[in-house]
C-alpha cells in the first residue's frame, strides 16, 4: 500500500519503539492495528506478549520494569476505560515509565463523534490525570518520542492516542 | 485444608535464591524469609493483578526463579492471565495460590461456587504444562522440592484456611516492613542490571 497523505504507517511505530530500546510490546489486538501485527511479529528485538483483558497490561508492563525490561502497552480506547484500577495501582502507583500507545476508536475531526467510545476517552484518561497526545498521521509522529521522553521523566505512564481508527495503518 | 503461616515455614528452607512475591500472604511470609531483599510484598496494588506482574517479572529474568503465591480471589478476576502466562511458557515461573474460598479482606463472603472450582483443571486447561492440588500440608512439604525443579511455568494451588479481616481498612495496621519504593529499590539492587 502507498503512502496516502494523513496517513499513520505502522513503521513509524515500529521506528520509535526501536529508538526507545523497547523490549516488550503488551497488546491486545484490535482493528485498527492489524496491520501493525505482521510488522511487530517480523521485528526480532521485539517481543509480542499477547493479553486478554486490557487490565493486564498494566501489571505486566510493571512487572517487565522492574525487572529492568522496557515494556510499552499498545491497546484500545474500550479496553483502557476497562482497565481503570489496573492503570492506577500498578502503573500510576508503582512509577512505571510507560507509554500506552491506544487506539482511539470513533475519533473524527469532522462533524459529531456517533461512537461513545470516543466520547469518553479523553475524559477518562483526564480523570486520571494522565498526559496524553493524539497522533492521527505520520506528521505528528514526533509527538510519540515526546511520549517516551515524557514517561521517563515523570516515572508515568503516558498515552499517545492513534486517531486513525477508521481507515486503519498505512503500510509505506 | 491448612494455614498459610504453616505453608511457609515447610516452604522456605526450600527456597533458594529465588524472587518472592508472598501476595496476600505476606503478613507471614515476611516473618520467615531470610532474604528480604529478595522478596516483593507488594500489598494490593490493584486485584487481579499479582500473576501478570510476577510473569512480567519473570519474562525481564530469565535467569532468576520468580515465585508468586497468589489468591484465588485474584485468579478470577484475571483468569485470562494464566493463557498468557502458558503461551509465553516462562520456565522460571512458579504460580502458588491460596484457596481460601473466601474474599477475607473483606469479612470472609465466599467467591462464586467457592466449593466447586479447581484451578489447577482450569491452570492446565489454559496450558500450564504442571499443575499440582493439595489439601493438606505434608503432601504439600513432600512435594515442594519436585516442584521446584520442574521446568515452568509450573501451577499450584492449596486449600488453605481463611484468615478474615473486619476491621476497616483505614485502621488495619500495616504488616509490611518497607514501603512499596524501597521494597522495588532493594529488589532492583539485588538482580543488578538486566542483561540484554
Amino acid at each position: 500500500m502507498a503512502d496516502q497523505e494523513g496517513g499513520f504507517s505502522p513503521q513509524t511505530i515500529i521506528d520509535h519503539l526501536k529508538a526507545n530500546n523497547i523490549t516488550h510490546v503488551v497488546w491486545l489486538p484490535d482493528s485498527e492495528t492489524n496491520f501493525l501485527y505482521t510488522l511487530l511479529t517480523q521485528e526480532p528485538s521485539l517481543e509480542l506478549v499477547t493479553i486478554s483483558r486490557e487490565g493486564q497490561a498494566f501489571s505486566t508492563a510493571a512487572g517487565l520494569s522492574v525487572g529492568g525490561a522496557k515494556p510499552v502497552i499498545l491497546i484500545q480506547n474500550t479496553g483502557l476505560m476497562e482497565s481503570g484500577d489496573s492503570m492506577r495501582g500498578w502503573a500510576m502507583g508503582m512509577n512505571i515509565p510507560v507509554v500506552m500507545m491506544v487506539g482511539y476508536r470513533g475519533w473524527t475531526r469532522h462533524g459529531v463523534d456517533t461512537d461513545t467510545a470516543a466520547t469518553y476517552t479523553e475524559h477518562f484518561i483526564h480523570a486520571f490525570n494522565i498526559k496524553y497526545y493524539l497522533v492521527e498521521s505520520d506528521a505528528d509522529a514526533d509527538r510519540i518520542q515526546v511520549a517516551f521522553d515524557l514517561a521517563e521523566k515523570t516515572k508515568q505512564p503516558v498515552a499517545v492516542l492513534i486517531g486513525d481508527e477508521f481507515h486503519g495503518f498505512v503500510q509505506r | 485444608m491448612f494455614q498459610t503461616a504453616d505453608m511457609f515455614k515447610a516452604f522456605a528452607p526450600f527456597r533458594g535464591n529465588a524472587v518472592v512475591i508472598p501476595g496476600r500472604g505476606g503478613r507471614h511470609w515476611i516473618n520467615v524469609s531470610d532474604q528480604p531483599d529478595r522478596d516483593v510484598p507488594l500489598g494490593d496494588p490493584a486485584m487481579g493483578g499479582h500473576a501478570s506482574f510476577s510473569f512480567g517479572l519473570a519474562m525481564a529474568r530469565p535467569d532468576e526463579k520468580i515465585i508468586l503465591f497468589d489468591s484465588e480471589g485474584d485468579i478470577l478476576m484475571n483468569m485470562g492471565a494464566l493463557t498468557t502466562i502458558a503461551e509465553k511458557e516462562p520456565k522460571n515461573f512458579y504460580h502458588f495460590v491460596l484457596d481460601n474460598g473466601v474474599y477475607a479482606t473483606t469479612g470472609g463472603q465466599p467467591v462464586p461456587n467457592a466449593e466447586n472450582v479447581q484451578y489447577d483443571v482450569i491452570a492446565k486447561g489454559c496450558g500450564y504444562k504442571s499443575t499440582y492440588s493439595f489439601d493438606n500440608l505434608e503432601d504439600f512439604t513432600n512435594n515442594i522440592e519436585e516442584i521446584l525443579s520442574k521446568p515452568g511455568p509450573v501451577f499450584v494451588t492449596m486449600k488453605v484456611a481463611p484468615e478474615v479481616e473486619n476491621t476497616p481498612i483505614t485502621q488495619r495496621v500495616r504488616w509490611q516492613k518497607k514501603t512499596r519504593d524501597q521494597t522495588i529499590a532493594d529488589l532492583q539492587r539485588e538482580l543488578g542490571p538486566r542483561k540484554a
